[in-house]
């Protein structure tokens, strides 16, 4: 049901735009979505290239299996650098313990989407993930300057998805909206689909910040009195390495992962610091042009 | 796991979001996080208790006014099925956002304020979801502990908004009596209602039968995308929105109309050889026909209306307003085309029901329109097919999604579908009402229909019949075969066709002598079923009689009043009922039988008149 509906999107996608893109973080969301493009197109390749915002602080782990995914798919990848909008003076860079790259991806996004000539970007964003998620559409409208406004998204009924937009606005895509963190899982499970390892249990030199733990990696400034420890972990999601926060967990199966979730108490990105700056934060964040 | 989805509709007072907070907490479909974030929230506003709304008011703006402004998703599962809910605003402005979340779900919940009863509102959302064919509907009578728990204020409610869904197309209703402050019967069940012996609100959204929506009849399949990887595959990738197919299976190709024959099935797994409603696939054909995006695959004897011209009801989505003779894009399927709203019929009125002259639709309003399209559709009535009988428009100016529509039956088509009494509005084109003119007539009206072969005895018992009632001082009509047909249907012949068109006129016309507070006799041959249940659906349940006069074929031919069977026997005829062309004989409990090889016309009548209770 949900996968046909994913794979009946992205033909859609397919279909009404003329340079589509599939965004892929490396993270489980963006597998899956691989996976549906596969099975959208079979018997051909799927017709849009991957683009990676690449932070520079990734999971050695990520990167490893994003290579290997496009070289098995054949698929084309481009990488949009945040240290190269950086070095250009696009952006910023945050100082100090609680520096984060994740305010200048969006920055660094917009600038790739620009250059591609991008008109759509499949996402694998879900509804069910945070409050401002609700409301989203699968085809989300975006001004000119990539923008998002909650009160100016076009009602979708039935299965009748309307892309049409003038030149330089450009369309967000969600297959996955009606998926839940469970259904990605299970998907994941069923369909037999390979994911990078640190998503299973290992063991990992972390720190705590307030009740977070960290990956001890030369990305983070740790504070004086936080002190990196060997603990058993695994990652509910894969984000930044600066503020993605592991769980400690012995699930090291698929079937473990999946019962580990269900009995989960806390959401996903409850362990995300960059959500939690503020209760609307994700709602700022969104109406600035990030997924 | 099966998936239900549902809509939650409710005005910001009624608890519609303490109802979704609970059903969440309570079904343990809420995160420590989240309950963290309500708690620390609910202690910055300086309020007592955890506000459960808080979880699905999502957007800073709503929460500073304390509504909700546009459908939010939400997500929970249980061990037996996986929901989602669409979360709508119940307020005036905000009709659009409510027939878009109806316009997906399997069933709605009707929130009612057990304080206030069935309101205005209450009404409306009910009017949505029939006109969205929502298959199940669940009025949730919430707060009843500010009622004291009290039976009677329960069945008050539920007899009044029965009263009103009577008018509405909608099956399957469910009263559940409730609170979801305190969490009565919304997932688990209370001690403080012990009169009520029904399910809590979970446990029937866990069983509702599933599926009511699908058609699995039709076999449509809009082609969404041509796949070309090579030389040797070229295949259409869609999905399949009715119906089914097998490798083998001849088809034809709209708009082309050009034959073929499926020769592959490529599911999102590999190759196979079938699918069913709701898969999205690959169909490969044995030739080489040219098949683009808009073009739709379907059976040879099994096509939709292919049309530039048809009836809609529209719902109106833009601040613009929406004006017959501008252009806008309309989609359907997979299709887009230019189209013009021709007129606009009415407006319908979704407090009252009622039809309004309109001539522009505004915001959040409604109505039926003729549209014309540049080229054509391939669509079926919304009603039998909601994939291929709904569309948006689209204003070209700014793209933006302005207004969303549902087809109508083509008139040609309404008789296939006896029921289908104008389900989105209650008649009530009237000056005078006909309730009052019955009392001042002093009688009911009532339509009387008789059936049977020519030289059966209908006209002899008509004509007995009315002098009867006539002289008893009722008003009467009497609509003959003959007499119409030299009048008001002497374009139509004999053919199937237009025999089906006689009647359905005829009772049209019957229809407004009934209205007019008369006992309307009818004496057609009417040979069809499905025709005869076409005018029974036109008239309210009980006021319409169908006598069968009957008698035994040699007596037919025998009487021949007027010389048919004898032109029959001649070869004179091309088809004459009773002699070489069938008559369907009405059959059920309802049906009064006349045998007149064993009555007199004056013993029919007295039959007739005691069966009917007329007098």
């Amino acid at each position: 049901m949900i996968e046909e509906e994913a794979v009946f999107i992205m033909r859609e996608v397919a279909a009404q735009f003329e340079r589509p893109a599939l965004m892929f973080s490396g993270g489980k969301d963006s597998i899956v979505m691989v996976h549906l493009a596969q099975k959208a197109f079979r018997p051909a390749r799927f017709p849009f290239p991957l683009i990676h915002i690449d932070t520079g602080h990734n999971f050695e782990e990520t990167i490893l299996f994003r290579d290997e995914l496009v070289e098995r798919t054949d698929a084309r990848l481009i990488v949009g650098s945040v240290e190269e909008s950086i070095r250009k003076g696009r952006v910023k860079e945050e100082t100090g313990p609680e520096a984060s790259r994740n305010a200048l991806q969006t920055v660094t996004l917009l600038d790739t989407l620009k250059e591609h000539n991008v008109d759509c970007a499949l996402g694998g964003g879900r509804r069910d993930e945070e409050k401002a998620r609700a409301k989203e559409r699968f085809f989300s409208h975006r001004d000119a300057f990539g923008q998002w406004d909650p009160k100016n998204q076009r009602p979708e009924l039935w299965s009748l998805f309307n892309g049409r937009k003038n030149p330089g606005e450009h369309f967000r895509v969600f297959p996955l909206s009606n998926w839940t963190e469970m259904d990605v899982w299970q998907y994941i499970a069923s369909e037999k689909i390979p994911i990078p390892s640190i998503y299973f249990s290992h063991k990992r030199s972390v720190f705590n910040r307030r009740g977070t733990w960290l990956d001890d990696n030369r990305f983070i400034e740790k504070y004086p009195d936080e002190k990196a420890e060997e603990k058993v972990v695994r990652f509910r999601t894969i984000g930044d390495a600066t503020c993605t926060g592991a769980v400690l967990s012995k699930a090291s199966s698929m079937e473990e992962i999946i019962a580990e979730v269900a009995a989960a108490r806390v959401t996903e990105r409850g362990n995300r610091h960059d959500d939690k700056r503020s209760e609307a934060a994700m709602e700022d964040r969104k109406k600035l042009g990030y997924f | 796991m099966d998936l239900l989805r549902f809509t939650t509709a409710g005005s910001v007072d009624d608890g519609k979001s303490t109802l979704i907070g609970r059903l969440l907490y309570d079904s343990k479909s809420i995160f420590e996080d989240q309950w963290e974030a309500l708690e620390t929230t609910t202690q910055s506003r300086g309020e007592e208790r955890v506000n459960l709304a808080l979880l699905t008011d999502g957007l800073r703006a709503e929460r500073e006014q304390g509504i909700t402004i546009d459908v939010a998703y939400r997500y929970f599962a249980t061990p037996k099925r996986k929901f989602i809910i669409a979360d709508t605003p119940g307020h005036e402005q905000y009709t659009r956002n409510m027939v878009t979340g109806a316009s997906t779900a399997d069933l709605a919940i009707i929130l009612i304020d057990a304080r206030k009863g069935v309101l205005t509102q209450s009404r409306r959302h009910a009017f949505l979801s029939s006109l969205l064919q929502i298959p199940h509907l669940v009025v949730a009578v919430n707060k009843m502990d500010l009622v004291g728990y009290r039976e009677q204020r329960f069945d008050e409610i539920v007899r009044d908004f029965r009263e009103f869904a009577d008018n509405l197309d909608v099956d399957d209703i469910t009263f559940i009596p409730m609170s979801a402050l305190k969490g009565d019967n919304i997932v688990n069940s209370t001690d403080a209602m012990p009169w009520y012996q029904g399910p809590t609100l979970l446990h029937h959204l866990e069983h509702v039968n599933m599926g009511s929506r699908k058609n699995s009849e039709d076999f449509r399949f809009p082609v969404q995308y041509v796949i070309r990887p090579d030389q040797d595959f070229r295949g259409f990738a869609g999905r399949v929105v009715s119906g089914r197919i097998r490798a083998g299976e001849e088809v034809v190709i709209l708009p082309s109309k050009e034959q073929t024959r499926i020769t592959g099935v490529e599911t999102t797994d590999g190759p196979g050889n079938a699918a069913n409603t709701g898969e999205s696939v690959v169909l490969q054909t044995a030739d080489e026909i040219d098949i683009s995006r808009g073009d739709m695959i379907v059976r040879k004897n099994n096509v939709p209306e292919i049309k530039t011209k048809f009836e809609a009801t529209v719902s109106w989505m833009n601040k613009a307003a929406l004006e017959s003779g501008k252009p806008y894009v309309l989609m359907h399927t997979s299709r887009s085309t230019q189209a013009v709203i021709e007129n606009i019929r009415y407006r319908i009125n979704v407090d009252s029901l009622h039809r309004e002259d309109a001539d522009r639709l505004e915001l959040n309003e409604i109505g039926r329109v003729t549209i014309e399209t540049s080229t054509p559709l391939f669509f079926d009535a919304y009603k039998l097919n909601n994939a291929t009988g709904s569309f948006i428009l689209i204003d070209p100016a700014d793209n933006v999604t302005v207004g969303a529509g549902m087809i109508r039956n083509t008139s040609s088509s309404a008789l296939d579908v006896p029921e289908e009494k104008s389900p989105d509005v209650t008649w009530e084109p009237w000056n005078i009402p006909r309730v009052e003119r019955e009392q001042r007539n002093g009688h009911s009206a009532h339509v009387i229909w008789l059936t049977g072969a020519s030289g059966a005895g209908k006209t002899t018992i008509a004509g007995e019949l009315e002098r009867r009632l006539w002289e008893q001082g009722k008003r009467t009509m009497l609509l003959d075969g003959d007499q119409v047909r030299h009048g008001l249907n002497r374009d139509l012949g004999f053919s199937p066709a237009d025999r089906k068109e006689n009647i359905r006129r005829v009772g049209e016309v019957a229809r407004l002598f009934f209205e007019h507070g008369d006992v309307v006799i009818c004496s057609f041959v009417s040979p069809y079923r499905a025709d005869r249940d076409a005018v029974r659906g036109l008239h309210p349940e009980g006021r319409f009689s169908e006598v069968y006069v009957h008698c035994a074929p040699e007596t037919l031919q025998e009487r021949d009043p007027k010389g048919l069977y004898r032109k029959a026997r001649e070869g004179k005829m091309a088809s004459l009922t009773g002699y070489d062309a069938g008559h369907e004989a009405p059959e059920g409990k309802h049906v009064i039988s006349v045998d007149t090889d064993r009555l007199s016309a004056e013993q029919a009548v007295d039959h007739i008149l005691k069966q009917t209770g007329i007098i």
